[in-house]
This record gives structure tokens, sequence and C-alpha cells, in this order.
């Protein structure tokens, strides 16, 4: 469905730069950089999901032959303040520090108690050992709604419910109180045909990179701290090891390496601060790599919730009020992207009477961070089973009720302004029309198991940020463009393409390299679907103004006005002179001329993104299992940079929700310990569940962006777990009102029709 | 054998990617750790520390293995063939190329474990199905694509290969 060429490079598909290293080994990832004297630490973690630390015993590890230094909560600085977060907002830096290494209290199993620097990591391993922890082991809480109950054990004892402003007298586990209204929702129910209402219950899941965590820190005896690692901001984490540790910011430099995949997750430090101060003690460069077990129990996983939604709708069809409840979990910090999770829940949407209520709880789990549209599949799951369940008890079609309710521009969202140009409706009326949707499901395997078809939307909101970069005319006419985004996935080439585009000059022509802190200015994290968007807006300005240095050069060289030279794609002509980019950039070496230039900007991106999906599924009635048979996404990409990767975006969006909705889930025991913490007992969509994910490409180009991008990343994995849901309903009628939809879970609810 | 124990450490001898490698490794390092931090091949990724991602791949003897599960000492007098044995210093090879042509790599991570199984693959069956293949790669995790493109990048690469 892509529109004609309009663009030379922007739609086509070229190689992407670092695909050679990655194809051969020899792209360097967190885990890879190595260092002279290079050291290697390690950390220990609590046992307990909430304790008190009485005291902490390390005479023993320090004995140690090998190890050099150990440290704990007392050997870190106490902070206040907050530094910017990006998306999710401020960080508060007490509790992030807090969250690298315990002071004081145990929040949740896993939680960093103290840390050991060797030099092997062997030795640094064996030196956890010795170390004596006297803990005072205090009542957990790790459901929501228990944390939320008066008598329920407290978290943190400064903590007071925030409602609008307004802050609670006493301490308590809801950190915020969120309220999102329009209309009169009683009106609207009273005016409805049907109503449905169910509430519903969500695990914590985690995102799942690849990759665990890993760093190398160097803090020099001149207080020059360097630190190397795999994160999504190299900013982000420059000022969150420079509040942790106190430290000037100008002494911070952050080299970021390749990033093996993220998710939201590689936002927040974990080893980074850790690193520095063992580097601090040892005085030597210190190497930390997390293994999974560490990466599951103590790195953002995203919250679990209790979730209640209720909608109404006419004889027609026509939404007349939606409610809904949510209660996320934070984990042990506040923050739990409750207010992305009220914005996404009927975004896609046309409300008039709304009232959405939503509550910021901490539990004794990990600390939850961003997860690819953080908040929103879950959300999505509750408002499309509703709206499923509406559509068939008024005897309608499930894709002709959201196109008859659907949002358009100048329709009402939560927290932010009316859309403006959006492709919600777009989306769903390609979905109509696909392929996957007129051809009819055979409603009964070979086998006699059960196939069912089901289909559901997502909205999510899409960031813009600050994006930095940096071009140089090289002698040869190709340009160096130095980028502050990290890459998590191909954005060197879709960033490459727009300047290029911009520019005039050939992809090929344009050698993308991710830089450090030092190099570039500052930059906003890789999430929210926001690189592709923001930092191709900042290479476009980019290019604009080299062209225009050009121009101003080449006036004095040709002694023509500037305003008298034309830019013909890559060619400038004035008065009888021409000369191409390549032309120009010998001719400006033999003047002594550099063109260099350097932009900070901010794109507006006032809309976000959409997508529908459809979904079949076969489900054994025998043992429960869901499997999927053909899959569809639709999804408006505003304009395909490079659609092979936004191809790419959606299918592993979709895969990640298939995960989400069939198998992915932290399972507790009767002590509220994590029991699956390790990839064989946390399952991840393998090659064989995942079946071949067909795209469709809708281009609704973005008003405020000059090639029209939305930011793809993220909303492809909020229909996903409701599709599915609606589709095994449709096999074997039962409605699910959790995840996963385990074999267990659906024999179950099977059983119990 | 060329075994012997010097000051604790045991002496091996592997060939890795055609080349004879000799190292001493500790009884209780992993092959991985010793490709990565002794031998400086950190083309194999650690994902997992128990045998479930595949992203530390290595053919050995011909035989596909883990080696995050492989004691180091375990790997002597064999041959061994790494990521970093793929491509000939005329260029990638065709499986290579096909996953950067095709997409098959988004963050890259998993991608020296998938490209190092599938070579073990079709060493062993060059004309695999569809369904041969997913149930193969089933040891390979991948978080980012959705292993669709995964699949088209190999599936190309056996038509290619069938044509020449």
């Amino acid at each position: 469905m892509t529109t004609e060429t309009k663009y030379r490079v922007i739609g086509t598909r070229p190689l992407r730069p670092d695909g050679v290293d990655k194809v051969t080994g020899r792209a360097i990832y967190g885990a890879d950089v190595v260092l002279p004297r290079m050291a290697h630490g390690k950390v220990l973690r609590s046992p307990h999901p909430h304790a008190r630390i009485i005291s902490i015993d390390t005479s023993a590890a320090e004995k140690v032959k090998g190890v050099l230094a150990v440290i704990s909560g007392r050997d870190m600085p106490d902070v206040t303040g907050s530094v910017a977060g990006g998306e999710g907002g401020d960080i508060n830096m007490r509790y992030a520090s807090n969250n690298v290494m315990a002071h004081g209290k145990a929040l949740y199993e896993g939680h960093a108690v103290a840390a050991v620097v060797a030099t092997s990591p062997h030795i640094a391993s064996e030196a956890l050992k010795l170390i004596t922890v006297e803990y005072e082991v205090l009542p957990p809480v790790i459901d929501v709604r228990k944390a939320m109950e008066a008598n329920a054990p407290i978290l943190l004892d400064d903590l007071r419910t925030d409602s609008g402003g307004v802050k609670s007298e006493s301490a308590s586990n809801i950190a915020a109180h969120l309220v999102a209204e329009e209309g009169d929702v009683e009106k609207g129910f009273a005016a409805a045909a049907v109503v449905v209402e169910h509430e519903f219950t969500f695990q914590t899941v985690h995102q799942g990179y690849i990759e665990p965590h890993a760093c190398t820190a160097e803090w020099r005896s001149d207080g020059q701290i360097t630190v190397w690692c795999s994160t999504q901001g190299s900013f982000a984490v420059r000022q969150q090891v420079a509040a942790i540790l106190k430290h000037p910011i100008s002494q911070v430099k952050v080299v970021p390496t390749e990033i093996g995949g993220g998710f939201g997750g590689k936002i927040p430090v974990y080893l980074e601060p850790v690193a520095a101060m063992l580097s601090h003690k040892a005085q030597r460069p210190v190497r930390m790599v997390m293994d999974r077990t560490e990466v599951l129990m103590a790195t953002g996983p995203t919250p679990g919730a209790y979730i209640k939604v209720k909608m109404g709708a006419d004889a027609d069809g026509k939404i007349t009020a939606a409610q809904g409840y949510l209660a996320y979990e934070a984990g042990a910090y506040p923050d739990s992207f409750i207010g992305a999770g009220m914005l996404c829940l009927f975004a896609p949407y046309k409300l008039t009477n709304v009232k959405i209520d939503g509550f910021d709880v901490v539990v004794n789990k990990p600390s939850s961070t961003a997860y690819r549209a953080p908040g929103a599949p879950i959300a999505a799951f509750a408002c499309e089973t509703v709206l499923d369940e509406i559509a068939e008890k008024l005897g309608m079609d499930s894709l002709a009720i959201r196109e008859l309710n659907s949002a358009v521009e100048g329709d009402w969202r939560a927290f932010a302004p009316p859309f403006t140009r959006i492709g919600a409706l777009e989306c769903v009326q390609a979905a109509i029309a696909s392929d996957h949707w007129n051809t009819p499901l055979v409603k009964e395997g070979a086998d006699g198991k059960k196939r069912g078809r089901g289909a559901a939307r997502g909205y999510w909101g899409n960031w813009d940020g600050v994006s930095s970069a940096i071009g140089r005319l090289n002698p040869d006419g190709t340009v160096s463009l130095l980028e502050g985004s990290t890459d998590i996935g191909g954005s060197r080439a879709s960033i490459a393409m727009m300047f290029a585009e911009a520019f005039g000059v050939e992809y090929a022509q344009v050698h993308p390299s991710v830089v450090d802190t030092d190099t570039v200015d500052y930059n906003d994290v890789t999430g929210g679907s926001r690189t592709t968007f923001g930092t191709g807006y900042a290479v476009y300005k980019l290019a604009k103004k080299m062209q225009g240095e050009i121009v101003e050069k080449l006036a004095e060289i040709w002694e023509v006005a500037a305003d008298a030279i034309t830019i013909d794609g890559s060619c400038y002509s004035s008065n009888g002179h021409s000369a191409t980019i390549t032309q120009l950039a010998k001719l400006f070496e033999e003047h002594g001329v550099h063109i260099n230039a350097s932009i900070t900007a901010k794109g507006n991106n006032t809309s976000g993104a959409f997508a529908t999906h459809i979904v079949d599924v076969e489900v054994d009635a025998e043992t429960g299992k869901v499997e999927i048979l053909r899959y569809t996404a639709v999804q408006d990409a505003g304009t395909a940079i490079h659609p092979s990767y936004v191809e790419g975006q959606m299918q592993g969006g979709v895969a990640q929700g298939i995960g989400w909705a069939l198998n992915e889930g932290y399972f507790y025991d009767a002590n509220c310990k994590l029991k699956n913490a390790t990839l064989l007992d946390y399952r991840m969509p393998t090659a064989l569940d995942i079946p071949p994910i067909e795209t469709i490409i809708v281009e609704v180009p973005q008003p405020t962006h000059p090639y029209g991008v939305r930011g793809v990343g993220e909303v492809p994995i909020v229909p996903p777990t409701a599709a599915i849901a609606n589709a095994i309903y449709d096999a074997v009628g039962v409605r699910l009102h959790a995840l996963p939809m385990s074999p267990s879970n659906v024999w179950e609810a099977l059983e119990s029709k | 054998m060329a075994t012997q124990i010097v000051s604790g450490k045991t002496a091996i001898t592997a060939t890795i990617n055609g080349e004879t490698r000799d190292w001493l490794c500790e009884p209780r390092q992993t092959l991985l750790e010793v490709l990565r931090d002794t031998l400086g091949l950190t083309g194999s990724k650690e994902g997992c520390s128990n045998g479930n991602c595949g992203a530390c791949n290595v053919i050995m003897d011909g035989r596909l293995v883990n080696t995050c599960c492989v004691l180091a000492v375990e790997a002597d007098e064999t041959e061994i063939t790494t990521v970093e044995g793929l491509a000939t210093p005329d260029g990638l090879s065709t499986l290579q190329a096909n996953f950067i042509e095709g997409a098959g790599l988004q963050c890259g991570f998993c991608t020296p474990g998938f490209l190092v199984s599938t070579k073990a693959l079709l060493d062993k069956n060059p004309n695999p199905t569809d369904e041969e293949i997913r149930w193969w790669l089933a040891g390979n995790l991948c978080r980012c694509t959705g292993y669709d493109k995964i699949l088209s990048a190999i599936k190309k690469t056996i038509a290619e290969t069938n044509a020449s």
C-alpha cells in the first residue's frame, strides 16, 4: 500500500551500514569492551523481597586473593532531586540510587545490596558468598490490589499518594491517583442499549532483550569517569551516573556500544554507577555483566496490573460511554507508566463520555520500566475484548464496530490535545479490505481442533524529544554523519536515508556513526518510537543548514550573490557555474574551506500511531494450547522510510505480543519469590511459535514532520494480546480476562465453561 | 593428548576457524568464556548462560553446540567454527549477505548464533523445509524480528545455493 514514489531515497531498502559488523561478529556490544588492567565486578543481591538491612560485613570477602574492593549502600552518596528521564517523566534520583544499591531496605528479591570487584569474574563471584548480610525480614506485598489495602506493608515510608497535586497525609503504597474525564459517563451508560463490564488481571512480563545488561567504567584519578555501555540513551546514562555519584556531569563521558535489544529496558542504569564506584575504589577499569537470572530478577519488567473496563453502546453500535479503572504495579519505586496506559486505553475510539481512574502502586517486585508502548498492551486487552463482546451482543462485525467508532482528527484523548491528522480509520479500513479478513476461515482443523479469528486495535502516542547530529562534508563528496541516537535496530540506515534525501545525495554517500556524549550535543533516549521521527527531523534540518553553508562559501568562491545560487538535488548552479556536491567537495578542499555543521532540534509529534491486527488461531481443547495460524498487522507508519525495518518493527512487536498473550509471565511462590528466572522457564516465543507475519503499511503522513514520519516501533505490540483473546473466543466460546492465555489457563476456562 | 597441567590450568589445543589455537584454562571455564575472553572471539554472545538462547552457538566437530554449556577443557583437539569463521577474505558468505539484505537482523546480538546454527543445518541438510528450519532454529531466540525475515533470508540462501 506504499504510495507513489515521491522521494529518491525514502521508501527504498538500502543495506544498513552496520550490517557487515553484525554478521561477522565484529560489532562491539556491552560485554565486548576490553581495557588494559580491566577488573570484574559482581553484585550480591537480596534473597528477600522485603527486608531491612541491619548490617553488612564485607571483611571476609575483602581478604580473598584477587579481590580489589567491596562496596555496599553506605559507599554510595545520599542523593536527592531528579533528572530528565525522557518519555516517562523525571527520574527521582534518590529512588534510582537506592535501586542500583539498596540503602537501608531491600525492596525486591534480587535488589543489589553489595558489590565486589576482583581480578577475575570467578573470584568476584566466590567473594560474594563471603559477605554476611543481616536482614530483618519484613512481610512482602506483590499484588497491586493487596498493596492498595489500608493495612498493607508499606514499602517506602516517605511515599504519599499524589492526587492531582494533593498529597495524602499518611504513607501509602499508592504513589499517584490520576483521573482523565470528558463528558458524563452516567448519562452515557444510561443511553446504552448494551453495557459490558469486566475485570482483568495481568502478570509481570519482561522485555526479554537477548543481551544482558553490561558496562565497563573507568574512574580516573583526575576525576574523569568514562562509561562504555549498552544503552538506549548515552546522555540519560551520563545524567544518571553523575547524579547518583554526585559527580560533575562534565566529568562523565558515556560511550555507547552496540545494543543487543532494549525495548525500553535499557533506559535506566543498573550497573553503571556501581562499576564506576568499584573502579574508583580499585583504581582500575571495571567491567560488569549481568547473567540472565539477574536480568529477570532485578531489571525493569513491565507492570503487572488490575484493570476494570466498562463500555456501553447504542443499538447501532455507537459507543455511548467508556469507563476504566487501572491499577499498575510500579515495582519497588513509583512510575508504572500509568499515564500512558490511561492515554492508550480508549484512544482508538471517538468518545464523548469517558472517565478513567489510574493508580500507580509500589509492590515488592523489581522497579518496572518501559517495555515497548509501556502501559498500553494490557489496557488495549481490556478495551478491545470488551468492545468485541459488545459487537457480538449487537450482532455486529467486529471490525465494523471499530470502523464506526474510530477516532479521527479533532477527537478527544486523555492527557493530550485532541488528535491532529491520524491514520486510525485508514488502518481499520485497510484491515477490512485485507486478503486475510476476506479469506473465509475453516472453523475446524482436520483433527477437530477449533479455529477462530479475532481482531483488535492499538494506539501509541509516540514521542518527539531532542536530537543532535553533526555533519561533515568530506573531500570525496561523502558526508560523515555523527548521531547521538543509539541504533537499536536499523536507525543508522533510516536516518542516513533522510539526510541523503534532504541533502540531495545518494544513500551511499552518507556515513553514519553513533558517537559518545563528548562528541555530539545532547540527545534524548532511543525510546517512545522517536528516533526515526526526531533524529530524522534533526538531520533534515542539518542537511538544510549544510546546504546553506555550501551556498555561502560557494558565493564567495564563484563571486556571485548567495541568493543567485540554485540547488537541484546534489547540483549547485549560478550564472554559468554548475557543480555537483562531489565536485564542490574538491573545490572546497582546494580553497581550504570546510563544511561542518551541527544541529540540536526538537520535533513536534502531535498525534502518534495506530494499528489494527487480525489473527487466526487454533485451540486444542484437550490441552488448552493455542496455535497461531495466520497473522496480519496493519499500521500507519506516516511515511515508511526504510520499509524493511518498518515491517521488521511490526513483526517484532507482534512476536512479543504473541509471547505476552500465550506464554510469558512471572511466577511467584507463596513467599513472593520468583520461580522462573531463566530463559527455560520464562519462555519467550521461538521460530516454531510464530507464523509468518503479514504486514500492511498504511501511510498517512504526520503533518508536523518534513517527511511525514510517525514512528513505528511500539504500537505493533499493543493489539496482539486482545486480537488473540478475541480469536480464542471465536474458536471455543470462552472469554479470557487474564494473561497469559497459557495452555493451563485456557484449559481451565474451557473446563469451567 | 596435548592435555597437561600447568600451575592449576590445563593446556588445550583446538583448530578454530582453520587456525590452531592453544590456551591455558581453568577446569571451570566454559568454552564461551575462553572464546570471548582468552581468544578474543567476542562474536559468540552470552545471552542466558544455560543453553536456552543459542547466542553462543558454534560448530564443534560438525555438531552445533551451546558454548555456555561446554567446558573449555572439552574442546581439546576439536575443530571449531565460530561466526568469525563464516566470511572469507573475498567477502561474506551468501547467508551473511542475505541476512543484511533481507533485514534478517535488528539489534544483531542473536545474529551470530542464528548464522552458525543455520550453517550447521545447511551443512547437514541443504534443502530443509520451512518446518525443518523452524524446528532447527527453535534453539535460537530472537526478540527483535519475529523470525519472519530470518526465515526469508535463509530460504533465499537455499534457493541461491541451489541455482548456482
